[in-house]
């Protein structure tokens, strides 16, 4: 019996190998940046300062994308600053999304007085604005790598939270989990076995959308200079750095911003890829 | 034993009103049924009719304790349920089972139907598992392929017949069957009728029909409870209530049902 319903194979999307082509390819860049970056983001060289990029005129073949005004090669800058970017990325998203998401599946799920303590302390959580609270938890704990996964851990929480526990509120109200506790399964078995696989999509594209927002607020942690402390390289820091001599050596602030910019538009467009290609039922 | 798979003696069940719930303190109490009272013989097919809103759906989630009543005695085969708590009802759960209206939300759209009928057989610790999703697929007449599926590859009809595999797969004693062909078109209600008649006798199931369709229980059901508003207002052989329908209301229901048969109106 084979009718129009049966099993089509999607397709991988454009958007889900452009994004994911390029976290990839960062990811790659910064593991291996020790390996691959031809210079050493620190070395400065003030004879070879604010080099052009190599397809333009007088650029020195070794320095691809160019130097800064202290002669610091751009490109392994990058390279380096992604290190740090990926990393609060991964930690500070996937901590987020475990808090948040957890929370939110309980709240939607069980109800109750739990959901009344949960979306009680969400509201109050959420009267905070974001950027002040950022910046006064940044100024408790002090700058550092640490510190800015906390900040945003605190501060983003509340986002999973609603969107999971509306989710999950949702898929409780379907027969198929009354189906569950027909055939006696637990509820916390019911949660984890029936809810969460049909909340999970969310959840992913949530992580994807918060490792990107992750990499963003580090980028302007670093531009206020409230980031880590050191000299290491960070995007951030080289866009405040490339602003000052934009007129001089555009690429010391465009080549970073543009990094950026399409990490943040990957990872939000992984997420909503990654939602439909997971999706078995054609919305 | 007495013979009977439910005795219910006097059921109460309220719900909170929340649309009068004042601001402070608790939300007043809509009583949805009033006392019920009725056996359920084994092997009998018990219809259940009542207007939409008349506690059909809540009286039977009562029944497989989905909802606990506030009181009253819920007697399954002897023990008494009305207020057994889960880890008591898991071991009869395999027992008594349900089959949902809506077979799109009561089937995981992201589980295969192989993995929908063989939950419950799992969480019940039968062996054998994959030989006895094939087998509940044969019985429901779809295909063994089937089971690679996903419920929104089937049409509305393949479902209900996946919701039934489900429920007969731990061979129950007792099915709930809440409005489960309101949703289907005219070929299919029927097609899953004839199915689970054939399963009733086949299996020797005791089975609970709701449904608001006087003319799919008539074809069904050996016996009628008539509901209205929370209340039984007649409990007789199916012939009887067609025949010399005892409450108003049953006449009303009788009235409404468009005549099987246009020859009968010459006759
Ligand atoms: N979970 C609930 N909370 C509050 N009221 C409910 C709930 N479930 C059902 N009711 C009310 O109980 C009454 C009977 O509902 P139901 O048993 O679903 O009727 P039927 O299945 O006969 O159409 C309705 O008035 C309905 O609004
Ligand atoms: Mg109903």
């Amino acid at each position: 019996m084979r009718d129009a319903r049966s099993r089509v194979r999607r397709p991988i999307g454009l958007r889900l190998w452009l994004s994911g082509g390029w976290i990839t390819l960062l990811i790659i860049g910064a593991v291996l940046a020790p390996l691959i970056a031809p210079h050493d983001p620190l070395y400065q060289d003030l004879f070879a300062g604010r080099m052009p990029p190599v397809w333009v005129d007088g650029a020195d073949p070794n320095f691809l994308l160019g130097t800064d005004s202290l002669g610091r090669d751009v490109l392994s800058r990058i390279l380096y600053g992604a290190r740090l970017a990926l990393t609060v990325a991964l930690v500070a998203g996937t901590l987020t999304c475990l808090i948040g998401a957890t929370l939110g599946l309980i709240a939607g799920y069980y109800r109750g007085w739990v959901d009344m303590v949960i979306s009680r302390l969400v509201d109050i959580w959420m009267a905070f604005p974001p950027v002040l609270f950022a910046i006064l938890l940044i100024a408790v704990l002090g700058t550092g790598l640490t510190s800015i996964i906390i900040a945003i851990v605190v501060i983003d929480w509340t986002r999973f939270a609603r969107v999971v526990r509306a989710e999950a509120m949702t898929q409780g109200t379907m027969d198929y989990v009354a189906s569950a506790q027909v055939v006696g399964r637990t509820k916390a078995g019911t949660m984890f076995a029936e809810i969460l696989p049909n909340v999970l999509p969310t959840i992913v594209a949530l992580l994807t959308l918060e490792m990107g927002i992750a990499v963003i607020v580090e980028a302007i942690l670093s531009f206020v200079n409230l980031s880590i402390s050191t000299d290491a390289p960070t995007w951030g820091g080289m866009i405040a750095e490339g602003r000052t001599s934009v007129h001089q050596a555009w690429w010391v602030l465009v080549f970073p911003l543009i990094t950026l910019f399409l990490t943040v538009l990957s990872f939000s467009q992984l997420g909503e890829g990654l939602k439909d290609y997971f999706d078995p039922v054609l919305r | 034993m007495s013979g009977m798979i439910y005795e219910i003696r006097d059921l109460r069940l309220s719900f909170p009103d929340m649309a009068h719930k004042p601001v402070f303190g608790a939300a007043p109490q809509i009583e949805v049924l009033k006392g019920l009272s009725f056996d359920v013989p084994k092997g009998e097919v018990l219809g259940i009719v009542g207007g939409s809103g008349s506690g059909k759906s809540t009286l039977g989630r009562a029944m497989i304790r989905l909802l606990e009543p506030d009181s009253g005695t819920i007697r399954f085969e002897g023990t008494d349920i009305t207020h057994a708590d889960e880890p008591a009802l898991r071991p009869l759960r395999r027992r008594f089972q349900m089959i949902f209206q809506d077979p799109m939300s009561s089937l995981n759209p992201r589980r295969r139907v192989g993995g929908i009928i063989a939950g419950p057989l799992r969480l019940q610790g039968v062996q054998d598992t994959s030989a006895k999703v094939l087998e509940a697929l044969d019985m429901v007449g779809l295909p063994r392929s089937f089971a690679a599926r996903y419920p929104h590859e089937l049409s509305g009809g393949q479902r209900q017949r996946v919701g039934i595999a489900r429920a007969i797969a731990l061979r129950p004693d007792f099915i709930l069957a809440d409005e489960i062909v309101s949703g289907l078109d005219v070929s299919s209600q029927a097609q899953v009728l004839n199915l689970l008649e054939e399963l009733v006798r086949e299996l020797g199931l005791t089975l609970a029909f709701i449904s608001h369709d006087l003319s799919v229980i008539r074809r069904l059901c050996s016996r009628i409870i008539v509901m209205y508003r929370g209340e039984i207002v007649e409990n007789a052989p199916t012939a009887q209530v067609f025949d010399a329908p005892q409450a108003d209301y049953t006449r009303e229901l009788l009235q409404a049902i468009p005549l099987p048969d246009p020859d009968q109106i010459w006759a």
